[in-house]
């Protein structure tokens, strides 16, 4: 700011009375300018900049409990991450949260189109049923996930008495006590709750998209999978490219289902890096090693979005 | 100021990026620079103001429920006449209290009065934020050996527990009834009864192994009455414990959902009828009651050898602490309030009333004459152990370490030997 200043006021001090009114409107026009950006910046920096700033801090220091009170937080160097990446748990909660990741963006994505084709035609009762999809997305997640572990119950859920009671399991199936069967069953909850997300944002591009293209493809031959191929799949990618970015910021640091439902257990099954940087910072107290972990999250984090926005990029220069 | 906001900062596991968007302008980098000092002044974190009367106590604890709420609130009144001063009592929900803790510690806000779990005192000890009993001027003896090490760090009481519990085996009188059954006495008896109780819906036994410190908890007892010591915890004298509650689970005779179930839920299963016998504390007893046609009776978890063996029941308790405030006259005022709060006549009748058992011995009589029974919680409580008499503040990565065993085994992912080694890396 200050060169611009510096810049500006030669020109104020030589030029004629006439030529001064275009330099004082410019310096107007910047100083607005820096107000209205002023509050942004302003905003960006308190609630995003300096907490990530402090995050990144905290992974390099032994800060725990008595941090809190005598403010003494000792350099750690990089104790914390070789801590945490040596761990056991580490390598479980690494595979289980690619599996996680994937297994929900796979399953949110191809239900969500298929939705979203779905209700692009207009049938009786269509508009009411559209928003009947929005529900998985209006209920808090800890009211979801104590309802899905009462439904999910081995003995007394819903499920499993359906499945008895039908005949087509002979007992209960362990949804969620079954080491095996448990990260399946988050996912799956996971799902659902994504769901309206991804129907949501790729309806509204599909509403984007001219019907003259349609008419124009059908004259050529192209109806149903055809047109889907060569004309709604190149059209919807931008859409999809965000849907399926923000899909996997979104579930990379899903926390509240997981421990409504198991908790990270049985056994870790369902032992996430966001479950685990969770139980570090608020059970053992080890903030230290908690923010280490959310660290490694973030970066993974910043790479999807990073390659993302690249592979958009290519997508929009062709 | 700092750490506060710090805290908020540290504990979200992993937030979204910030949105690579437009590049940003020099200027606007500029800008940003000579505003940071303002953001660095508005950042600054409110401060929640300590009561201003001096005559006023700030009170910070986790009872939310009744009958515990009135219980407590009604002694800490009583307490606070005597010595002549007000209380401003906040209750919190019980696994936030830490994080409150944490919070009014980097503020400077710490309560005048602070109630903790047992297993916690000592890491909040150690941070400095507590005064000793011995400054504040609140008696500390004639306290059990558990009561006394759960609240002593580095050689000084910093914090007591009015009234203690622990957890024994409820059972359903008439099922064991109609099974020909005897509450079980040993480990063998215990498979025994559990495998005649289970029928239809209905398992042998109820019991929490979930992946928190719950599930730690209750494996306690039967680690150990076998022998086991939490300093090196795979041994096979452990292993015996855990395959103990993995078979029943293996057997078919508890259900798998152990590994899920809280505490509450294992209470809502035995008063659903789909369980014959579960493990459990005497803090269930006043809902027990309110059931109709509900008979229970409760006698000590069984032990794998009565004749050479005792049960060993681990400490459960709340206890109350002196925060160091800095304002030396409150903190004696608060020491005044506790040493009222802990009297006889208070400590009878809160155990009574809460169903839990004085921590002084010598008040187990007249509080068995009043509720005659909780004779075998008295008994147990006695001798029981406090979970950190041994490890101090490092006893969380330890109780996290037996929990993840508890899960291995009974999810039939390892024995309990296996368990227990694997488990111990966590350590």
């Amino acid at each position: 700011m200050t060169t611009t200043i510096r810049a500006a006021s030669p020109a104020l001090a030589t030029a004629p009375p006439p030529a001064r009114r275009p330099g004082a409107r410019h310096r107007n026009r910047r100083l607005v300018t820096l107000l209205f950006l002023g509050p942004a910046v302003l905003y960006l920096l308190l609630f995003y900049g300096y907490p990530v700033v402090q995050n990144v801090v905290m992974g390099f220091q032994h800060y725990t409990i008595s941090t809190f009170f005598t403010g003494e937080a000792p350099w750690a160097g990089l104790d914390n991450y070789r801590e945490v990446v040596g761990s056991p748990l580490f390598r479980t909660a690494l595979l289980n949260t690619v599996l996680f990741t994937i297994g929900s963006i796979a399953g949110q994505f191809v239900l969500g189109l298929a939705v979203a084709l779905f209700f692009r035609r207009r049938f009786p009762l269509s508009g009411f049923l559209r928003s009947l999809i929005l529900l998985p997305w209006l209920i808090p997640l800890i009211a979801a996930s104590a309802v899905w572990k009462w439904i999910l119950d081995t003995e007394s859920g819903a499920l499993n008495r359906v499945l008895v009671g039908t005949g087509l399991v002979d007992t209960g199936v362990p949804w969620l006590s079954s080491t095996s069967l448990a990260l399946v069953t988050v996912i799956v909850v996971n799902v659902w709750i994504g769901i309206p997300f991804n129907a949501v944002i790729l309806h509204g591009g599909l509403q984007g998209i001219p019907d003259e293209l349609y008419e124009a493809g059908a004259l050529d031959g192209a109806t149903r999978w055809r047109a889907f191929r060569h004309i709604t799949w190149p059209m919807l990618r931008p859409v999809v490219t965000v849907v399926l970015v923000l899909g996997v910021v979104y579930t990379l640091k899903v926390l509240d289902i997981i421990l409504g439902l198991t908790g990270g257990g049985p056994a870790n099954a369902t032992q996430t890096l966001a479950t685990q940087s969770y139980q570090l910072s608020f059970a053992t107290f080890d903030f230290g090693q908690g923010a280490a972990v959310s660290n490694i999250l973030i970066v993974i984090s910043l790479i999807f979005a990073a390659v993302y926005l690249r592979l958009n990029r290519r997508a929009v220069d062709e | 100021m700092q750490h506060r906001c710090a805290s908020t900062a540290g504990g979200t596991p992993g937030r979204a990026p910030a949105w690579p968007g437009r590049p940003v302008s020099r200027r606007a980098v500029t800008t940003a620079g000579l505003l940071a000092p303002l953001a660095a002044l508005l950042a600054g974190c409110g401060s929640e103001g300590p009561g201003t009367s001096p005559r006023t106590l700030r009170v910070l604890d986790t009872y939310t429920n009744d009958p515990d709420r009135t219980v407590i609130g009604a002694a800490l009144d009583a307490a606070a006449a005597k010595v002549g001063v007000t209380l401003e009592r906040v209750s919190v929900a019980g696994d936030s209290l830490i994080q409150r803790v944490l919070q009014q510690g980097s503020s400077g806000t710490l309560p005048d009065i602070l109630m903790l779990d047992n297993p916690d005192l000592q890491q909040i000890a150690a941070t400095t934020a507590l005064r000793p009993f011995d400054e504040v001027g609140v008696p500390t003896d004639g306290y059990t050996d558990g009561v006394a090490s759960a609240g002593t760090y580095d050689g000084r009481v910093y914090g007591l527990a009015p009234t203690v519990n622990t957890i024994a085996l409820f059972y359903d009188v008439r099922a064991l009834d109609e099974a020909g059954v005897a509450p079980p006495t040993t480990w063998a008896e215990l498979r025994e009864a559990a495998s005649a109780l289970t029928r239809g819906s209905r398992y042998g036994l109820a019991f929490c192994g979930n992946s928190t410190y719950e599930g730690t908890w209750q494996y306690l007892p039967f680690f150990w009455s076998n022998g086991a010591d939490e300093r090196d915890i795979a041994t096979p004298e452990a292993a015996a414990g855990l395959d103990l509650l993995a078979g029943t689970v293996a057997d078919g005779h508890a259900s798998t959902s152990v590994l899920n179930w809280s505490q509450a839920d294992v209470k809502d299963q035995f008063v659903a009828g789909r369980a014959a016998m579960m493990v459990n504390g005497p803090w269930q007893i006043p809902e027990l009651e309110t059931i109709e046609g509900l008979e229970y009776d409760v006698v000590t978890l069984p032990v794998r050898d009565p004749v050479t063996q005792r049960p060993v029941a681990p400490l459960g308790g709340e206890v109350w602490t002196v925060p160091a405030t800095g304002d030396r006259a409150k903190e004696r005022l608060a020491g005044r309030v506790l040493a009222e709060f802990l009297s006889d006549e208070s400590l009878v009748s809160m155990a009574a009333e809460r169903s839990t058992v004085p921590g002084r011995p010598a008040l187990i009589e007249p509080f068995l004459e009043r509720r005659p029974e909780m004779a075998a919680f008295a008994d147990l409580v006695r001798g029981a152990r406090a979970r950190t008499a041994e490890l101090g503040a490092e006893w969380p990565a330890t109780a996290t370490a037996l929990y993840t065993a508890v899960q291995l085994a009974v999810s039939g992912q390892a024995t309990g030997l296996d368990a227990l080694e694997e488990a111990q890396e966590y350590v």
